[in-house]
Formats: structure tokens, sequence, C-alpha cells
């Protein structure tokens, strides 16, 4: 049938795990491996091209990028983009007040700074961390709030934009990822009333809507507290946003403390170690680890769930921006803001989602 | 045990007292009394500032206020509904509307899920690369924003007499989608009833088909009669009553349409906007499904001879169901959940006619104790079905 040459030859080709396959050899396989693929591939390429077409065509060629006339924007056949440099104050920063705008700039460097040098391994000691975040707290408090140092007061009622989203995102996960590890951890107790509250506790509130909770976190809260007592609506939703988040991730790290061996328990328990110490020197190190992944993509739920408060009215960029909208002038141009405002929720998301993953490499590799 | 021996010959009573303090018994059983008590004192000393504010306030309590009339129109409604009716026929109304707007959205978000992705594990590498930016894009985008911008673009639409026409079929507009429906005949209700009759005896033969199989070892190819009979029965009750075939086609008249089947542009934008979101989702649990069969099974049921039909029906899908189901309905039960988002477009569902109610009566703790009430239900029901649905497709383990 085959020659001997002919044969070594083809044995080489298929085994050859390092070979580069050539372009053509690629292009044969994954785009025209057969009658039916090769069509499929031409039809798909053709509607690519022609949306591609359109992008380039509206977004780009035909687009506005600068002008404080909405009437050049009507004018003109593509994107306006101009309404985003117009508005962009109003859609970044909500109600706060205009010539204090500087003071949410300054936040928003201070608070990515704080977060990413705290991302950053080796720079995970408490000693370090702890003082960071408190100044960076204060001086966020200071610089929102005013009062002191001469500068205007400024309400949380007039809070917004995307300082807004950033401040509801981060309490959301510093308050609600230590109540899902302790709820998870009740979950999985030993003592049936410690689980049964946590098990109660969980599935009524992954069985609800978050607006629910919102409701309950502005109208119902209050009611709640003694006469003359009050706590601020902002720090009421951030709770209520938090407490949502933690009954998810609790199913999360449940998942991660049930692939746990029962002999970490026992080696801990023949060490003598007590309870708290087996959990959180043996224990929640492993799990968390292990259902790291899940854990990110409920982080990044979260930041997405923070434009909730569009319901109960806080200015986050989305409301802002929808309140931006209203504006009859520029109300035409609705489709350029709203990619904006996705454009930043994706750039969040993106960053976050690369972090984790960047995370999930040192875990493998056992730098951390 | 063994090791409390020795304590026995020191002070039997003091040891005794710490040997309890140490048990773990003893402290397991302190530790559930005092979380047991704090969580009752908890909640009575909440229960109690509820009840001195609501006197102070003078808000009533309790769910009287059902039984009043509500005083507000509603812009959709399935059953009849007036501003003359109680606030529980609001409430239902909304109800109706979350559960016709969920259905609706789970229908668009399966159908769109499933191809893209079957579109994720392609072999075509362009097809393949779309569906992953899809998923991307809409994953990752909040789905208020979502809902938001496509009641924009619902607004938007040209007015009635520039409305896009659809195929001759229908138009939408800015006063939504509006399409042609078949005019309503006494045959339908026994077509349904006969398509789901169809369905049980095709059920049925498939049933007697594997018992017949494991009893003989011949295969009876059920496919052509079971599709027989699911779409014939239907095709003979339609026949039977004289083939109705009035359709009614809408019609531009004046600033608006005649004829056909209008849904409003609110039902359209929330609809688009939370099961394209949930189509995402969706096409990630279907490609880990498709992935979860090891290709080693489908080579070797190939080398079996087995059809390609077979291996898809007795290979790879339940197997592959087995992974997508249970996910596949917490997507249902989000979606769901989600439609709660429709007061941004102010289409009218519990949420929203709940928050109606709550601002009018004032009494917020029992119509929020209403709304969730409802969505337990839902996602307690749905998790039972799927927990039955569970353990019929599980492995069958000795």
């Amino acid at each position: 049938m085959t020659t001997a040459s002919s044969q070594t030859r083809l044995v080489t080709a298929a085994y050859d795990p390092l070979a580069r396959m050539s372009a053509a050899d690629w292009l044969k396989r994954n785009l025209f491996s057969s009658v039916w693929q090769t069509l499929l591939t031409l039809v798909t390429a053709a509607v690519l091209l022609r949306f591609f077409w359109f992008v380039l065509d509206w977004g780009v060629i035909n687009a506005v990028w600068v002008t404080s006339d909405p009437d050049v924007c009507r004018a003109a056949t593509g994107a306006c983009w101009a309404v985003i440099v117009e508005k962009h104050r109003p859609m970044l920063f909500g109600l706060y007040p205009y010539d204090e705008h500087w003071r949410l700039v300054l936040m928003m460097v201070i608070y990515l700074v704080t977060v990413v040098v705290s991302l950053m391994p080796r720079n995970w000691n408490l000693r370090f961390l702890v003082p960071l975040w408190l100044v960076a707290a204060v001086s966020i408090g200071v610089l929102m709030f005013g009062g002191v140092l001469g500068l205007r007061y400024v309400p949380t009622s007039e809070w917004g934009g995307l300082p807004l989203t950033m401040l509801l995102f981060t309490g959301t996960v510093l308050f609600g990822m230590p109540v899902a590890v302790l709820l998870a951890l009740g979950r999985r107790a030993p003592l049936p009333v410690a689980r049964g509250v946590s098990v109660v506790f969980i599935e009524a509130l992954r069985g609800v809507p978050l607006i629910t909770i919102l409701f309950v976190a502005v109208n119902v809260f209050p009611l709640f507290l003694p006469a003359g007592v009050q706590v601020d609506k902002l720090l009421r939703i951030t709770i209520g946003i938090a407490i949502f988040f933690a009954c998810y991730q609790a199913e999360v790290i449940r998942g991660g403390l049930q692939a746990i061996p029962r002999g970490q328990y026992e080696a801990a328990a023949s060490l003598s170690l007590t309870y708290w110490q087996t959990t959180s020197r043996i224990i929640l190190p492993q799990a968390l680890r292990i259902c790291l992944p899940a854990i990110t993509n409920h982080i990044i739920a979260a930041m997405k769930n923070t434009s909730f408060v569009i319901i109960i009215g806080l200015f986050d960029i989305l409301t802002a921006t929808t309140a931006v909208m209203q504006d009859p002038l520029w109300r035409k141009f609705y489709v350029e803001a709203y990619l904006f405002v996705a454009a930043v929720y994706l750039f969040f998301g993106y960053a976050l989602s690369l972090y984790a993953r960047k995370v999930e490499k040192w875990i493998a590799s056992g730098r951390i | 045990m063994i090791d409390a021996t020795p304590a026995r010959d020191g002070q039997p009573s003091a040891r005794r007292s710490k040997d309890l303090l140490y048990s773990e018994g003893f402290r397991a059983a302190a530790y559930q009394i005092a979380l047991a008590a704090a969580v009752v004192f908890v909640g009575l000393f909440l229960y109690q500032n509820v009840v001195e504010n609501l006197q102070r306030q003078n808000i009533a309590t309790g769910f009287g206020f059902l039984r009043e009339v509500s005083q507000f129109e509603i812009g959709e409604t399935l059953i009849n509904y007036s501003a003359r009716d109680t606030y529980a026929r609001a409430l239902l109304v909304g109800l109706l509307n979350t559960l016709s707007v969920s259905a609706a959205g789970i229908v668009l978000a399966t159908i769109i899920g499933f191809s893209v992705g079957i579109a994720r594990v392609s072999n075509n590498w362009l097809l393949q690369r779309i569906a992953t930016g899809y998923v991307e894009i809409v994953r990752n985008v909040p789905v208020i924003l979502q809902v938001i911008f496509w009641a924009a673009v619902t607004r938007n639409l040209p007015a009635p007499r520039q409305a896009l026409e659809l195929w001759g079929l229908g138009f939408l507009s800015n006063r939504g989608l509006t399409f042609a429906t078949p005019v309503a005949d006494p045959a339908h209700g026994w077509m349904f009833l006969a398509l789901v009759a169809g369905i049980a005896l095709a059920g049925i033969g498939d049933r007697w088909a594997r018992r017949h199989r494991e009893a003989t070892g011949k295969h009876v190819d059920m496919l052509w009669p079971s599709l027989a009979v699911v779409i014939g029965l239907p095709l003979v009750v339609w026949l039977a009553f004289g083939a109705p075939h009035l359709i009614s086609f809408p019609e531009r008249k004046g600033f608006s349409f005649v004829g056909g089947y209008t849904i409003s542009p609110e039902f359209v934008a929330l609809m688009t906007g939370i099961s394209l979101y949930a189509s995402g989702f969706i096409a990630e649990i279907v490609r880990a499904g498709i992935e979860a069969t090891p290709k080693g099974q489908v080579e070797a049921a190939r080398s079996i001879a087995l059809r390609p039909r077979f291996i898809m029906r007795y290979v790879v899908l339940p197997q592959a169901l087995r992974v997508i189901v249970p996910p596949l309905t917490s997507q249902y039960v989000s979606l769901i959940k989600n439609s709660s988002i429709a007061v941004v477009v102010g289409y009218p569902d519990l949420v929203n006619i709940g928050n109606t109610v709550m601002n009018q009566t004032g009494q917020a703790v029992e119509a929020i104790a209403v709304m969730m009430t409802v969505y337990l239900i839902i996602s307690v029901v749905t998790s039972l079905l799927m927990n039955t649905y569970n353990r019929l497709v599980a492995i069958k383990e000795r």
C-alpha cells in the first residue's frame, strides 16, 4: 500500500507535538474543513465584515467627537461621542456639587491606588495594609463629606456617579465577605441551632430578588430601630447589598469547605488545635483557594449589582447617566451614553477577572 | 472516657465541674442556647421597635388593606381590573404580569442561549469567537443597564405611521411589537389538548419500544411515529373543525394599529434585556454540558457503528442534561427574579405594583412581605421540581 519511507514521514508528522501548524493547515482545520464549514465561514465572515464596517462608519468615520451644539450631532450620520465629552461630569459625578468635583477625582485616585497596592502579594502584611486602609478611608471620608479643612460639607444624599459605585462595591465586599464566611461556617457547624439559623437566613435571602432587600433597607429598616436612632440611607443600602452578596458567597464557600478532606480536621484535632485555630489556619486557607474562581464571579456580580440602586434613587453612574439622558437636547444620543457606561462596567469587570486569573496562577504555582 | 478515669481520685466535685466546662457536649449545648437566645432576643427587640414605631406614626398593621379599593389604574392587565378593584387583585395582576414576562423571557433566553452555547463549541473558529464575544459582553454588563438601554431603544422607535415592517407579519414601533395572530377559535383549545395527548402517546410508545428492545434486543425506531402522533393529532383536530384559517393581520390605522396582537414597549424592553442577559449564562452552561461528555465515548459509540442520531440520543444527551439541568433551572429562577427590575421601565410587575401599594398605604412591612413570599414560593417550587427532575436523570448507581 505505502512505501516504508512515506510511512515514516507520516508518523513523524502526526506525532511531533512541537511542530507548528502551518497557516494553511490551521485555516483548513478551523475554517474550511468541509463544504458546510466553508459555507458557514463565508456567511459568518460576510455578516461580521458588514457589522465591522457599520461600526467603523458610524462610530469613527461619521462620528462627531467634540461639540457643544447638539444640532451638529443631529446633522451627522454617525455617532455623537460629543455627548460624553459634553456631559461627562454629571454622568461620572452625579449630583455632587459641580465646583467640588475635584474632590471626587482625588478620591478616585486615592481609592484606585489603595486597591491596586493592596492587590499586590508583596504588600500582603497587616502591618502595612491596616494603616494604609485607615489613611485611605479617613482621607476619602474627609474628601467626600468635607466640613473640615475649609471643605464644604456634602451630605451622602448628594453623593453620586462613579465614586458612589466604587464605594457601594467596596462596602459590599468588605462587609459581605466576613459575613459570608461566618454563614458558611454556620451552615457546616456541628451545632444544629447554628446550622438552622444559617440555612434559613441563606435560603430565604437567596430566594428573593435584590430589590425587595433594598426596599427593606430603605423602608423597613428604619422601623427596626428604636426611636431617635437613625442610620444613613447610603449605609443601609450598602449593608443590604452586602448581606445579599454574603448569602450567595456563603454557598460558594460552603462548596470549598466541603472539598476539604476529613483528615485535615482530624490532623488538626490530633494537634489539639481549637475550632477557631483549625478554621482560620487549616480549613479556610485551603477552602478559599479551592473556590476562588467562583468567589471572583460573585465579586464581579456584586459590582454589577450595585446598579440596582437606581430603583431606590441613589445616583450611581447608571442613574446619573439616565438622568442626563432626560435632557431633551441630548436625549437622542442615548446609545453613545449607555455604551460609555457599559464600557466602564466592562473595564472594571475585565480588570477584576484578569487579576483573579493571575491569583489562580499564583495559587497553582504555590506562590501564595 | 478513658482519660477521664484518673480524674476520679482527686477532688471529685471540682474535677467534675471542670470536666463539664471542657466537655464538648456541654460547650455545644451552651453555645447553641446562647445563639438561640440571641436570635430570640434580637427578634423580640426588633419586633418591639417596629410595633412602637408604627404606633407612633399611626400606620395601620395587618393585611386588612388587601381588601381595600386600590384606586389606581394599571396599564397592562391579563385579567379584568379597574381602579375600583382591591389591592389584592392589583397584586394578582402584577404577579400574572411577572409570570408572563418571565415565561416569554425564559423561552427567548433558552433559544438564544442554546444556539450560542452550541456555537461556542463549534469546530468553526470564526463562529466560536463571535459566540465568545457575545457571551462576554452580555454577561458582564449589568442587567439593569441592558433593560434601560432596550427601553430607550423601544421609546425611540418610529411612530406607528413609520413603523418597521416585519416581513408582512407585524410591526415594530414605539407602541410596541404588533404581530399577526390566528383569530380565536374553539378549535384552538382542542388542538392544544390533542398536542398534550400526542406528547403523552409518544412517551408511552417510547417506553414500549425500550421495553421491547430490552426484552428482544430488537430496536424499533420510534422517531417518525412519535413525530406523526405529536403533529398529526392536532392537525386532525384542526381539520375536523373545518380547518379555521383566519389570521388577523395588523394594519396601520391613524396613529395606531388594528388587528393582530400588540405587546407593549415596556414588555419588549424588559423581556429583551433580561433574556439576553440570561442567554449569556445559559450559553456557558450548555457549553459545559456538551464538553462534559468525554470525546472517547463518542468515538467508542461511533466505532460500534451507532448512528449519529443514536449517539446524540443515548450517549451525549443523557450525560449533558445531567450537567445542564440544575444550573439551567437556577438561571431560570434568577431570570424570574431579574424581572423584578420592571419598575425601571414602568412595566407593571409584582414589585412595581407592590411599590405603588406600599406608597399609597404606607404599609411597607406587609407589602414587602407579600412580594418576598411570592418570590420565595416561586424559588422553592422551582427547586423542588428541579430536585425531582434531577433524581430522574441522575446516575443510577447500585
